[in-house]
């Protein structure tokens, strides 16, 4: 147990400190990299919560493509970070505001008693623990139980994927591509061309 | 509770040590190493030139296309995983509806194909 306690606030401390580091880093491509070693700490969190699926799939999504997605807009983007830091104290109010409402809906759910919650005193919330895992649990029941929504949920990614396309294709005119096939069925009647030159003319 | 989270030792002792790693190398060459700091070693020497301009600018937009699209198809990854544990217990009904899932992204996939926003001119 006392190594249960140590992993977290090992994992708690990190996340909260780099999570700091994001908003107050001078460099905005420094700020993802936090922001990434944000995640990975938060799925060490899950783990030790028991949810081994939300941490698998906090390091296959958020790390492996959110992050790199918000790391390319922050490297390619052409912004003037410095600019962008000058409305600071402008919105420090509203932001303070934001925070305080924050803490105090955090303080009012660890201060209410538990016992006497809004679900009409039924046990507190707690993770299922099962002998069967988290993955298993969602995988016996999202592909039968649920399966409408599994496929919305591909529909809604045909779409995402549809809608991305549309958006940010454009075919660039005058652009010339390899066909190796043709090249490859060319022969002496598709690229000779065979012309009688009178003498004294040109073609 | 536990002894699922044992199974998870390995791995942290692995985070230890490769922070260890990290950490020990990086302090052994800052104290072993010599260290003589010149502000010429810092400039572009010889060959180089000064920095004409910042690195930031502006880049095609396919970059992001090729993002976007590979979060989408990562997505699709995520919900092949529990899939693939729970096969034997979700009979031929669950086998089906991942295949119908399987072939709506295929459309799409047949479309950016066909598009070509997976070529690079």
């Amino acid at each position: 147990m006392v190594l249960y306690s140590l992993t977290f606030y090992l994992f708690s401390s990190v996340a909260v400190l780099s999570a700091l580091m994001v908003i107050s880093a001078k460099n905005p491509v420094h700020s993802v990299l936090f922001l990434i070693l944000s995640f990975v700490n938060a799925s060490g969190l899950f783990v030790l919560l028991g949810a081994e699926f939300l941490a698998m799939i906090l390091v296959v999504v958020y790390v492996g493509a959110v992050a790199v997605l918000f790391l390319f807009v922050v490297m390619m983007l052409d912004i003037n970070f410095v600019k962008l830091r000058e409305g600071f104290l402008q919105y420090l109010p509203f932001g303070a505001l934001l925070g305080i409402v924050l803490v105090i809906e955090l303080g009012i759910l660890f201060l209410t008693d538990r016992s006497s919650n809004i679900y009409n005193n039924q046990t507190p919330l707690q993770p299922i623990v099962n002998e069967v895992e988290n993955t298993k649990m969602i995988g016996q029941i999202l592909y039968t139980e649920y399966f409408y929504l599994f496929q919305i949920c591909g529909i809604i990614l045909l779409v995402a994927m549809i809608g991305s396309i549309t958006l940010t294709l454009r075919d660039k005119g005058g652009v010339k591509r390899q066909n190796i096939d043709s090249q490859n069925t060319v022969d002496a009647s598709t690229a000779i061309e065979k012309k009688k030159v009178k003498i004294g003319e040109g073609i | 509770m536990s002894e699922f989270l044992f199974e998870y030792l390995p791995i942290l002792i692995f985070i230890f040590i490769a922070l260890a790693l990290a950490v020990g190398m990086t302090l052994l060459s800052f104290v072993v190493g010599d260290s003589q700091p010149d502000q010429e070693k810092l400039s572009a020497y010889e060959c180089g030139f000064e920095a004409f301009d910042d690195a930031r600018g502006r880049f095609d937009v396919r970059f992001y296309l090729v993002a976007i699209l590979f979060i989408i198809f990562d997505l699709e990854v995520a919900f092949l995983f529990p899939w693939a544990v729970t096969l034997g217990k979700i009979g031929l009904f669950g086998f089906w509806s991942m295949m119908i899932f399987l072939t709506v992204l295929t459309i799409g996939f047949i479309y950016e194909w066909k598009k070509g926003a997976l070529e690079w001119e």
